[in-house]
Order: structure tokens, then sequence, then C-alpha cells
């Protein structure tokens, strides 16, 4: 009868802790080994140096003549970009995945179940075949952006009757129109010249390499906002897992925290996708992989998912621009071939259950 | 606090399924609401937890309109034991009864040592202390009723609904609930099934039949032979129950129904347990 259950609580907040600060260590490292890896020479010493060189004033380093342009210039305007592009948006489409996997109460759910990624795609794609100054001069990633939120709302509105906005409608709209929007997509890159198709490949894949320092400052506000909204919105997630009725029993308006959570995951979601490409699966599994390690509760499993989400973007990244150098591989080939196995072999453990997976 | 339901009437997909309903519990009464299945019993209930909102009529808790109070407020007022045992994803016991705290935590924060004392101290009421570190969806459906139960009593609300609360529980544990329940005296509505429950443990019963009320009292002024053989299409002879007094049904075996009870003969779209 007493607080016996607290000890149990109070030591596993201490095991999440460790855990955070864990991948928190895991992303600077990345950070650094990224900066260092690449045709021009750059030591691990040096990638620190850079980095923070750039980000205090007056350090020796960056005035003594150590480091060359030509280091410098590598690591501050092509690594760290795209690496932290890579990791901002490995965290808001693990973000995304969750909330969406909540809404819809499906484990299948992924950022792309609401038809985003086939109206971004589309987006993109016509900028590139039909070229951006027949699209009154929108750049891609306008395209791209517009494209993911107008079907979004689209689905928002074929999915909802009578002011409900129900699960199970929502993941059939958003199949159907993706379906739809992704044969006109088919069509434009079968029809269009072929030196263009390269292009429509790699966005609808997925890459990170073209980032500049200009680029993050969406997505960087769109994760910090998204996230901010989910951590105060954690209870009210575990509620929708145990049901509508249950949740409205506990004081939430179901269908309205159901509206503001697909669009938070939509805005963010399309401010990612547009600057990426549809860079695939990391919704999908990296909040299974958080679910398995902490449990189901998204007070403990939301940080998990949003930092697991960077660093497994990040090491993908590291990857796609290493294994077949100096080619480039598409992030979303990567995140497939490393993540598919990873999640096999992790749903087949035994603490698959606490994410729903022994049903 | 004081239910009152004023000419409540809710439909469901074009079928009035709750009728011109007026119905008062006073603060502290326990209320057994019984019917065929398909009378409107839980569809009433839902009208007072704010999931099926009345197309006519009010439902009040101490004078107040709870479809205009807001929903944490009324969550603050009212605790319900739902049927709904499905969890997609799966919570830990304790994380599923501390979710009846909700409506009384902040959007940050952990949950408080009152908190946690409340659910432990519901968990052992209960008697699922033992379970508070299995995943919900592993639990027998006796099991899964009585963590609601605790989710209910976390919540600490006046007001306390139960949807058939007894479905999967066994017997003794059946008694309990009732008698734990009974002890708790807060205004109480319960959807029952079993009427021998219901005469022993209510203070007032309610009959539901084709979505209104049709008999109000006390068990032994409402549940008469001839209401049964009516409402419910059976025969029973009405006893007294050795210990208590209370009146205790018999149901006779081998009758045919003197008529079908019309609450099935009239085909319903939806059965009273469907959202």
């Amino acid at each position: 009868m007493s607080s016996v259950p607290a000890l149990p609580d109070r030591r596993s907040g201490r095991v999440l802790a460790g855990a955070q600060a864990g991948l928190i260590a895991a992303a600077l490292l990345v950070l650094v080994l990224s900066g260092a890896t690449g045709p021009a020479d750059v030591s691990l010493t040096e990638s620190v140096q850079i980095v923070t060189g750039h980000l205090v004033p007056g350090l020796p380093w960056m005035s003594d003549g150590s480091l060359t342009p030509l280091q410098d210039q590598a690591v501050w305007q092509f690594r760290l970009p795209r690496t932290l592009l890579a990791g901002l948006a490995g965290a808001g489409l693990a973000l995304a995945g969750t909330l969406m996997q909540a809404v819809v109460r499906n484990p299948l759910a992924e950022p792309y179940i609401l038809g985003v990624s086939a109206g971004a795609g589309l987006g993109a794609v016509s900028v590139i075949t039909l070229g951006s100054a027949a699209l009154a001069g929108v750049t891609l990633s306008t395209a791209a952006f517009a494209g993911a939120l107008a079907a979004t709302a689209a689905v928002y509105l074929l999915a909802r009757l009578d002011g409900v906005l129900a699960p199970t409608r929502m993941i059939l709209a958003g199949v159907a129109l993706g379906s739809l929007l992704s044969a006109v997509t088919s069509y434009l890159t079968l029809t269009t010249e072929a030196q263009n198709v390269f292009s429509v490949l790699f966005f609808l894949l997925g890459s990170v390499s073209a980032a500049g320092m200009d680029d993050l400052a969406i997505p960087a506000g769109a994760l910090a906002a998204v996230t901010v909204f989910a951590l105060a919105r954690a209870r009210a997630l575990n509620a929708l897992l145990v049901g509508d009725e249950s949740a409205t029993a506990l004081g939430l308006n179901v269908s309205r925290l159901r509206a503001q959570l697909m669009i938070a995951a939509a805005l963010l979601t399309g401010a990612i996708v547009s600057v990426s490409g549809g860079i695939g699966f990391v919704g999908l599994v990296v909040p299974h992989t958080a679910r398995i390690l902490v449990g189901a509760d998204h007070r403990r499993m939301l940080p998990i998912a949003v930092l697991g989400g960077a660093v497994f973007l990040m090491v993908c990244d590291l990857l796609a621009r290493t294994v077949a150098a100096p080619a480039e591989i598409p992030l979303g080939i990567i995140t497939a071939i490393v993540g598919a196995p990873f999640f096999l072999w992790l749903i087949r453990r035994g603490h698959a259950g606490r994410a729903g997976m022994d049903r | 606090m004081r239910v009152e339901f004023t000419h409540v009437g809710i439909a469901l997909g074009g079928a009035r399924i709750v009728d011109d309903v007026t119905l008062t519990v006073p603060p502290g009464q326990f209320l057994g609401l019984v019917g065929p299945n398909g009378s409107g019993k839980s569809t009433l209930l839902r009208g007072l937890y704010r999931v099926l909102r009345p197309a006519t009529g009010t439902v009040r808790i101490d004078g107040q309109d709870v479809w205009r109070l807001p929903p944490r407020r009324v969550a603050q007022h009212i605790a319900v034991m739902t049927q709904e045992t499905d969890t997609g994803f799966d919570l830990n016991v304790l994380d599923v009864v501390l979710l009846g705290r909700l409506p009384h935590q902040g959007s940050f924060g952990g949950h408080t040592r009152h908190d946690l004392t409340l659910a432990a101290g519901a968990l052992g009421r209960v008697g699922a202390d033992h379970l508070s570190r299995r995943t919900f969806s592993g639990l027998s459906g006796g099991e899964k009723q009585r963590v609601l139960l605790a989710r209910a009593l976390v919540q600490e609300s006046q007001v306390l609904v139960l949807d058939e609360p007894t479905n999967h529980l066994d017997i003794a544990f059946q008694l309990e609930l009732m008698r734990m329940v009974r002890g708790l005296g807060l205004t109480t509505l319960a959807a029952l099934h079993d009427l021998n429950l219901a005469a022993s443990h209510c203070d007032a019963i309610a009959v539901l039949h084709r979505g209104r009320i049709i008999a109000g009292g006390t068990p032994a002024e409402v549940l008469t032979p001839d209401l049964l053989r009516e409402v419910f299409g059976v025969h029973a002879h009405l006893l007294s129950h050795p210990d208590t007094g209370k009146p205790l049904i018999a149901f006779s075996p081998g009758h045919e129904p003197v008529s079908t009870p019309a609450g099935r003969a009239a085909a319903r779209p939806r059965s009273d347990t469907q959202p």
C-alpha cells in the first residue's frame, strides 16, 4: 500500500538519463568523425578545432595558420551542414513517426502515411521535369513543401467525417492518395528527358549532400517547435494508446488532439522532406526501437526516439558518402540496408512486446 | 455530487438509442442501470462522460452541464471504468493506472509522490499490486478490469461510472468489486447485467427498455416478476436472501419466453457495446 512503485520509476529514470547522455555523446562523436572524413585531409583534432573555432570567437588555432582554408571550408561549409541536416532529418522523421503511430494507433504508421512524401515528391519532381520557370518560379524545396502540405490537407479533409477523425480512415485515405500522387510522379519521370531522371531518383530516395548552413534553419525550427509540442502532450499521447473512449473519459478532446498532432507531424515532415528528399524507414523503425528499449510511455520514449533518429541518420549519411567514395549513395538506400536487418533482429528479441509486437 | 439527466435523447447513425431519459442520482447513491442488450445503458452513460453528445436534453453534475464544462474539469469529477481493454502499444500496468492522474497533472514534469502513492494504493486495493510491472495487454480479462478500476480510483473523482464492470471477473472479485465501490461512498452509476448483483448492492435501480426508463426505485420495488417477464422475457421468482433479506431472483428454466422481449424484436442497428 505504500509508495513501492516509486522506486522502479526512479531507477528507470536513471537508466533513461544514461541513455540520453549516451546518444548525445554519440551524436557529437559522429559529428567530429564526419568532419574528419572525406577527400580533403582533416584530422579528428583539426575537425574539433574548426567546429569550436567557429562557435567560440578568439580561439588561437583559427588565426595561427595551422589550418588551411581548404580544410576550414571542407568542414564548416560541406561536412558539418550535411551531417547536421542528417541529424535534424533523422530526429524530425523519428518524431513525426512517433506522433503518427500514436495518432492512428497503428504500428505500421510512418511520417509518410498521410501521403506527405508522395505530395512532396510530386512537387519536387514537377520542378525538376517541367522546370522552375513553368511553375511560376517556385524553387524545388518550396514546391516539395507545398506538395507535402497539400497532400496532408487533402487526407485530413477526406478522412474527417461528422467532425470525427477516424484512424483507419486516415490510413486508408493516405495510402490511396499516395498511390494517386505517385502515379503522376512516375508518369512525369518516365516522360522527362533522361538527364533529369537521376535528379528525380536522388530526391525521391533522399540526400543531404547539397546541404549548406542556410538550409538548417527551417528544419531546426520545426524540430524544436514540434519537440516541445510533443513533450507537452506526452501523457495525452499515452492516453491515446489506450483508446479514444478512455482518453475522452480522462478529459482529452480526442478529435482536436488528433488533428493537432497530425498537423504538427505533417509540418515537420514537410519541412524536412523539402530539403532532404524522401528518406524512408527512419520514421517507422526508430520509434519502434525506442519503444523496445524504454517502453511505450511517451515521456520516456520521445527523447530517445528524437536523439536516436538523429544519431541513426548521421551514421547513415557518413556511410552514404564513404562506402562508395567518391560516389554518393542516396540516404534512403543506406537507411534501408542498415536499418532493415537491425530491425528484423530487434523485433524477434524478448522486449519487442513492449512495442505491441507480440500480437 | 448529484448527477441529473433531463429529457436526454441520444442518436447513433440515425437510430435513437436513448429516448427522453430523465433520471437523478443523488450524491453518494449507487445506481444500477439494468436492461437487455441494446437497451441503451452504455449509450446513456457515454452521454455523461462526454463520448456521445445528446441530441436533446441536458446532463448535469451538481447543476452544471457536462457538455459546457471543459473536458478536463469533467474528468476531475467523473471517473470511468471503461470496457475498452485494447492498447495498440504496450504500456505497463503502472503507466496505465497513472493515466488516471491525467486530469490533475500539468503538461510537463514527472509524477509526484502523491500520484505514485495513489497508484500503489489503488493497485493494492484491487488486488493487483503484483502486476504493476507487467505489460497491460499481457493480462487476463479479469486482471485488466482490476487495473482499469485502479485507474478510475486514482482519478479521485466524486462520480464513478462503471460500464459492465464485472464482465470478466470471477465471482469472488465481482462481490469484492461491488463491496469496494459501495464503500467508496461516491455517486456511482453502473450498467449491470447481473440482476442479483444489482439487487444486492445497489441503492437504486433504473430499468432501461428500448432506450427509455420504464421503472426506477429500490431493488425490491423494481425487480418484480412482471417486470422481468416484460423486459427480459424470462420467468423468475423473487425470494429473499437468507442472510441480507435483499431480493434474490431465481430464474426458472424450461419455460418458453412469454413474449419476445421487445428490445430484441425491434431490429436494432447497433448493440449497446458499440461506440
